[in-house]
């Protein structure tokens, strides 16, 4: 391993190990919370048939909008909350001062965004597939889509910290893009059943995409084709990317 | 590249400009390899923007740094990873303890287990060996301020910059700040110090820089440095019911528990002179000192309001 290989994994690794030590607060809870979600909206619109999707019944159509979610939550989560504490504890100077460059910074974050997506996605199947059948149609898309989609909102996730200088400037990206957008992404229900403007509305929505991609993998069928929803997320995903990393690269907020 | 027989660092006509104010006016200087060079100057005087500057957490207006001839910039992997840095402010990641930190802040630079021993030779010589497991948040200021110095040099930097490690520390870890500090460059680490405890500098530092409003306002040895003031001190208790002549008068400093201090410009008034007057004035001398100025006389003659350099 070359110097910058491992400063590149002792990122990796500090960043995991980061939000491992709080492990019920980054993986637990939002896992409950999703299956709360599940518990509540699976009796409330229990018998509820989805447009579009014959022979699925709501429960199966719910978990994986609701592991999307999460996934999406988490992985913006994890990079804004660590550079804004790291922005706020004045602890980010350690990053700053070492021989560590914008590439490796960008991937060791979105690295360890895609271990916590992984662990909370993993948590939910496992639990929900306790009582949920779900078939597993397309895994090749199944992951491609998670792993472009966690990644998306991880560099998402990287520009929101980074341009933020308070916590209340974090709480206000989630609270009105991230939740909204992941709310109106079509989790509980399929767009199908909306009306022209929103319909229309819900085709702008990257989310939408991500969480319309991933119950494809499962169920072999959803609002849009596959390939329109990769387009979308991969475009995103680059768009974001590219953002994030300029960025890092001219120390955005960081290097005065 | 024959690092041999460069400087340790290279700072050439450095500018920094925060809108209209300008916090470094060109500053230009060179720290040679092996050196405890001391960094000082009042607040504001832009210490810590250079500083700030050479470790990469600021980008310069205009001008260059390099450490080791490697340019912070174009080349700032090789310079940082020539470089250790204690930072002013007592910053911490909560997460992690001691160890963990410090083999965090090695595998930054390049560094594996390699430079495990090392660390425990650090936390045994700076006093942390029973911290060792203890959360970073769990830390008094002063052990916090221990594993700052320890993570600056995890990787063996060559050149160690130390931006006031003493403020607000207690006597015990100063000597122990110091004497670690002494033996490192003993083995050759060229050392820069900016405090403001300038009995520290003048003890431990070989050449002295004075930075005031963005400027160098003096580059010497130190005993050059005190060497170049026209002034020496004279102190003298005087005896009972005796008073100073009017004409010493102005010269007086301070005058505390009978003690007056004199400060004497060398050509112009000799000791001798000063003997007479009292002679004449018919006040007796019960003691008399005299004292050669220190650097914070320097430091106070240069950096005054309208002091040349």
């Amino acid at each position: 391993m070359n110097p910058n290989q491992r400063g590149f994994y002792t990122l990796l690794k500090k960043e995991v190990m980061r939000f491992w030590a709080v492990l019920g607060q980054t993986v637990s809870a939002p896992v409950i919370t999703a299956l709360l979600y599940l518990l509540v909206f699976a009796q409330a619109l229990k018998g509820r048939v989805v447009a579009g999707y014959d022979g699925i019944d709501y429960t199966q159509f719910l978990v994986p909008g609701l592991v999307m979610m999460t996934v999406i939550q988490n992985a913006f989560a994890n990079t804004s909350s660590s550079l804004i504490q790291s922005k706020v504890m004045g602890n980010i100077v350690f990053t700053l001062m070492a021989p560590i460059g914008p590439l490796e910074w960008f991937g060791a974050y979105i690295l360890a965004a895609l271990v916590r997506a992984a662990l909370v996605a993993v948590a939910m199947l496992a639990v929900t597939m306790l009582f949920v059948h779900l078939p597993l149609h397309a895994p090749l898309a199944l992951l491609v889509v998670f792993l472009l989609s966690a990644a998306t909102l991880a560099a998402l996730g990287i520009i929101a910290g980074l341009w933020a200088q308070k916590f209340d400037q974090i709480a206000a990206f989630t609270n009105f893009l991230i939740t909204p957008a992941s709310f109106l992404s079509g989790v509980f229900y399929s767009v199908h059943s909306l009306s022209g403007f929103w319909f229309h509305l819900s085709h702008l929505n990257p989310f939408f995409y991500m969480v319309d991609g991933f119950r494809y993998g499962f169920f072999g069928h959803a609002d849009v084709p596959i390939a329109q929803s990769l387009l979308w997320i991969t475009g995103f995903f680059l768009l974001v990317s590219g953002i994030a990393y300029w960025m890092l690269h001219t120390g955005y907020r960081m290097r005065k | 590249m024959n690092t041999q027989t460069l400087d340790a660092l290279k700072i050439d006509a450095v500018r920094k400009s925060y809108g209209s104010l300008q916090a470094l006016k060109g500053v230009s200087f060179n720290i040679n390899r092996g050196e405890f060079f001391g960094l000082l100057g009042p607040n504001g005087a832009g210490k810590s923007t250079l500083i700030s500057i050479i470790a990469g957490l600021s980008r310069a207006t205009a001008g260059h740094v390099s450490v080791l001839g490697h340019d912070t910039v174009s080349d700032f992997r090789a310079a940082r990873r020539l470089l250790g840095v204690v930072p002013q402010e007592l910053v911490f990641d909560p997460f992690f303890n001691v160890v963990d930190m410090l083999r965090i802040q090695a595998g930054y630079y390049g560094c594996g287990e390699e430079v495990w021993p090392w660390i425990d030779e650090m936390l045994e010589r700076l006093d942390l060996k029973d911290k060792r497991h203890s959360m970073l948040r769990a830390l008094s200021g002063g052990m916090k301020r221990r594993v700052l110095i320890a993570q600056a040099l995890v990787h063996k930097p060559p050149v160690v910059i130390l931006d006031e490690p003493t403020a607000g520390v207690d006597v015990e870890l100063r000597r122990t700040l110091w004497a670690f500090m002494r033996d490192l460059h003993a083995k050759g680490t060229t050392v820069v110090l900016t405090t403001h405890y300038l009995e520290e500098a003048q003890e431990m530092c070989s050449r002295i820089a004075i930075l005031d409003k963005g400027e160098v306002k003096a580059l010497e040895t130190t005993s050059a440095l005190l060497g170049r003031s026209p002034f020496r001190f004279l102190r003298l208790k005087l005896g009972e019911g005796a008073a100073l002549p009017d004409g010493l008068r102005t010269l007086v400093t301070s005058e505390k528990d009978g003690v007056i201090e004199l400060k004497l410009e060398t050509a112009k008034h000799p000791i001798n002179g000063v003997f007479t007057a009292l002679r004449n004035a018919g006040a007796v001398i019960e003691d008399v000192h005299t004292r050669e100025p220190d650097l914070e006389d320097i430091f106070i003659e240069l950096t005054r309001e309208g002091a040349v350099a």
